[in-house]
C-alpha cells in the first residue's frame, strides 16, 4: 500500500479522533497520516527491523512483534479500528488473525492484492502467474504465502461472522464500486465483529 | 563519530537524611557522578543514565587512569545519545564501591565502617536519590533517563515515583520484576560470598581481608548467564586449554574454564563484596506491581505523560523479550506512548552494552525525536531528520542479514568491552 493516493482513500475508513492499532505498519506512514489529518493515535506492529527504525523516526509508536503469535498483547475491544493493510497475504493464519483483528478492535480495515483483477485472469489464462505492479514478485520468490480475490474475502467474512460495513477495489489511485473483484487490484473492507 | 576524549568524576555531598523503601534512612551521603554535554538555558536537555549491577558513574569518555565509560559506544559527540545536543549525567549509586557512599564507607552514626550495616538499597530509593542530584544540577525535568538490565529498572521507577519529572523513559534489557530463576541465581552469588569465611559477617574490613573466592563464584555464575548459549559455544565451544585432555578434576581443562576464573580473579580485585550483596538484592526486591495487587497495568498508570522507548535481545534469557512484552502491555493497556524494539541479536543480556547496528539505529532514532520536541536546532541539522552521514548504521538501517552484524570488534566475544574491543574497562562489566 504504497500509494499515496490509496492510503488517504483508506484512511478515510477511519474516524476521526480514534485509537488506532495498524498490524503490519510497515514504514508508519499511515498512522503518521492519520495522526496528523484526524487526529487519531495508536501503535503499530511490524516485524521489519528496518521498517521498526523508520516508525521510531518518524515519530510512531511501534511494537515489534510477530503478528504469528498472535495479539495476545491487547485487550478486546481495546481499540477502535484496527488496520491490516497488504498484511493478509504474508500471514500463515488468515481466519484466526480477522477474529483477532475483529476481538482487538471496534472497527477492522483490511486490504490485499486482488488475484481477480483482469490482468492477473488473463495472465493466469496464459499459463503464467501476474507480476504486476500490486504483486511485483515472481511465483518463485515471494513474501507472500498466499493469494486471494475479492470475492474470496466476502466468503471468509461471512464464514468468520464478520459483519462487512463497507467494501471496495482500489484501482490507480481510484475507488472501485462497480465489479471490483474484476476491475481493482487491490480489495478493501470495512467490517465489524458480530 | 567521537570520543568525550578525558573525563572527570566529580562528588556531590547530601546532609539532608534519604528515607528509605526499608524504613531506614540514609542519614549523610555523597554520590560520585560525571556530566557531558552541556545543558541548554531552557535546562530542557538533560539524559539521566543509569547504571546496573558492577558500573558506575563513568558512562562515557576516559578517565586519566585510561578506563573507558562502560556505554562509551552509546554516549559521546554525534553518537546516538549524542553529547553534542544532550546534557548527559551519569550517577554512581549509594551502596556501590565506585565512589558514592558504600559499605566500605564510614558510618558517621557509629564511626565504624559500614560492612554488612550499610542499610539496604532498593531502586526507588536509588531513583529518589538521582532525583536529589539532578535537582542541585538545576534539571527540573529530564528529557530522558535512560538503563539497561538494572539500569532500565531505575529508568521505569522514574516514571513510577517522579512522572512529571521526566518525560522519556528508554528501558533496555530489562523486565518488571526478577523471575524466580532469575532470583535463584542471585542468591547462589549471595551465598557464595557469605559462606566465604573471609566475609565475616560483611564485617571483613577490620580482619584486613577481602572474600575474593565468594566473589569469584559470585561472578561466574553470573557471567553464564549474561551470556547466551550460543555465543559461549562460538566463542569457547569445547576447547581445549592444553593440546590434550589432562585428567585431572580439579585443574582446568577447557577454556571456558579458563574465562570464567580470569573473570571471576579480576571481579574479586575491585567489587567490594557488601556492595554485591546490595544490588542483587537491589534486583530481587524491584517489583512495582507488588503494591498494586500484581496488576501492573496500574503501577504504570501514573506514568501517562511519559513515552517509552522499549528494547529487548532475542537471545536474552536472563531479561526475556517476553519480559519486556509485558512492560509494553501495561503501558499500552495506559494507552501510553511507547516503541517496542526486539532486536536479534546473539549476544543474550550482554547484547545491551554491545555496539549493535540495529539496536544503536533506533537507540539515535528515539534520541532524535527528543530532540525534535525540544525544537533544538540540533534536531535539524544535516544528517538528522533523514539518514545521512554519521545518521545511519551499519547497513543504512535497512534489515541486516541474521548475524550479519557482528557488534563491536570483529569478535563478538563475551565480556568484550563497549568500546575498543578489548577487556572491558574496570569498573566496567556494568552487567544485571
Amino acid at each position: 500500500m504504497s500509494e499515496r493516493k490509496d492510503l488517504e482513500l483508506i484512511a478515510e475508513l477511519v474516524p476521526a479522533g480514534s485509537r488506532v492499532l495498524d498490524l503490519g505498519c510497515g514504514n508508519g506512514e499511515l498512522l503518521a497520516h492519520l495522526r496528523q489529518h484526524k487526529g487519531c493515535s495508536g501503535y503499530g506492529i511490524e516485524i521489519a527491523d528496518a521498517n521498526v527504525h523508520a516508525c521510531v523516526q518518524r515519530g510512531v509508536d511501534v511494537i515489534q512483534l510477530n503478528l504469528e503469535d498472535g495479539l495476545a498483547l491487547f485487550d478486546d475491544n481495546s481499540f477502535d479500528v484496527v488496520m491490516q493493510l497488504d498484511t493478509l497475504q504474508h500471514l500463515r493464519n488468515t481466519e484466526r488473525m480477522l477474529r483477532e483483528t475483529a476481538r482487538v478492535g471496534r472497527i477492522g480495515v483490511v486490504s490485499f492484492p486482488n488475484f481477480a483483477h483482469w490482468p492477473n485472469r488473463l495472465r493466469v489464462l496464459g499459463g503464467r502467474m501476474p507480476v504486476t505492479k500490486v504483486l511485483p514478485y515472481q511465483w518463485y520468490d515471494t513474501p507472500n504465502i498466499r493469494v486471494g480475490t475479492y470475492a474470496d474475502f466476502e466468503v471468509l467474512a461471512r464464514k468468520t461472522g464478520l459483519a462487512v460495513t463497507d467494501s471496495f477495489g482500489l484501482q490507480a489511485g481510484r475507488v472501485m464500486r462497480r465489479w471490483p473483484n474484476l476491475l481493482a487490484s487491490v480489495a478493501v473492507f470495512r467490517f465489524e465483529g458480530r | 563519530m567521537g570520543s568525550l576524549g578525558q573525563v572527570t568524576p566529580q562528588q556531590m555531598h547530601f546532609s539532608e537524611p534519604l528515607p528509605l523503601r526499608s524504613g531506614a534512612v540514609l542519614a549523610d551521603y555523597t554520590l560520585s557522578y560525571e556530566t557531558y554535554g552541556t545543558l541548554n538555558a531552557e535546562r530542557s536537555n538533560a539524559v539521566l543514565v543509569c547504571h546496573a549491577l558492577n558500573a558506575s558513574h563513568h558512562v562515557a569518555g576516559v578517565h586519566a587512569d585510561g578506563s573507558v565509560g562502560w556505554w562509551d559506544n552509546l554516549v559521546g559527540p554525534g553518537k546516538p545519545l549524542d553529547t553534542d545536543r544532550f546534557f548527559v549525567v551519569g550517577v554512581n549509586n549509594a551502596g556501590s564501591c565506585f565512589g558514592s557512599t558504600g559499605p566500605m564507607h564510614v558510618n558517621p552514626a557509629t564511626g565504624r565502617i559500614y560492612g554488612a550495616d550499610f542499610p539496604v538499597q532498593t531502586v526507588e530509593d536509588w531513583v529518589d536519590a538521582q532525583a536529589r542530584l539532578m535537582q542541585r544540577l538545576g534539571v527540573e525535568q529530564l528529557a530522558a533517563v535512560v538503563g539497561g538490565s538494572l539500569g532500565g529498572m531505575q529508568a521505569l521507577a522514574w516514571t513510577l515515583r517522579h512522572p512529571t519529572r521526566v518525560r522519556h523513559c528508554m528501558a533496555v534489557a530489562t523486565a518488571p520484576n526478577l523471575s524466580a530463576q532469575n532470583i535463584a541465581f542471585n542468591e547462589v552469588a549471595r551465598r557464595a560470598i557469605i559462606t566465604d569465611p573471609d566475609f565475616h559477617g560483611g564485617h571483613f574490613y577490620a580482619h584486613g581481608v577481602v572474600p575474593k573466592r565468594g566473589l569469584r563464584v559470585a561472578r561466574m555464575i553470573g557471567h553464564i548467564t549474561y551470556l547466551s548459549d550460543d555465543a559461549m559455544d562460538a566463542k569457547f565451544g569445547r576447547e581445549l586449554r592444553a593440546a590434550e585432555l589432562g585428567y585431572s578434576t580439579q585443574e582446568i581443562e577447557f577454556q571456558i574454564e579458563s574465562y570464567l576464573r580470569h573473570q571471576g580473579d579480576k571481579f574479586s580485585e575491585y567489587f567490594d563484596a557488601n556492595t554485591y550483596l546490595l544490588i542483587t538484592r537491589a534486583l530481587d526486591y524491584f517489583d512495582p506491581a507488588l503494591e498494586h495487587g500484581g496488576d501492573l497495568a496500574r503501577a504504570f498508570a501514573v506514568a501517562r505523560g511519559n513515552g517509552f522507548l522499549l528494547v529487548s535481545f532475542s537471545t536474552d534469557w536472563r531479561f526475556s523479550p517476553a519480559r519486556s512484552r509485558q512492560l509494553v502491555k501495561a503501558l499500552v493497556d495506559n494507552r501510553i506512548a511507547v516503541s517496542y524494539a526486539e532486536i536479534d541479536a546473539p549476544h543474550g543480556h550482554d547484547a545491551f552494552l554491545l555496539d549493535d547496528a540495529r539496536y544503536h539505529a533506533v537507540m539515535r532514532a528515539y534520541f532524535d525525536r527528543i530532540a525534535a520536541e525540544q525544537g533544538e536546532p540540533g534536531a535539524h541539522r544535516p544528517g538528522s531528520g533523514s539518514p545521512g552521514p554519521g545518521r545511519a548504521p551499519a547497513g543504512g538501517g535497512e534489515r541486516s542479514e541474521p548475524g550479519g552484524h557482528r557488534p563491536g570488534s570483529g569478535s563478538p566475544g563475551p565480556g568484550r568491552a563497549p568500546a575498543g574491543g578489548g577487556e572491558r574497562s574496570e569498573p566496567g562489566g556494568p552487567h544485571v
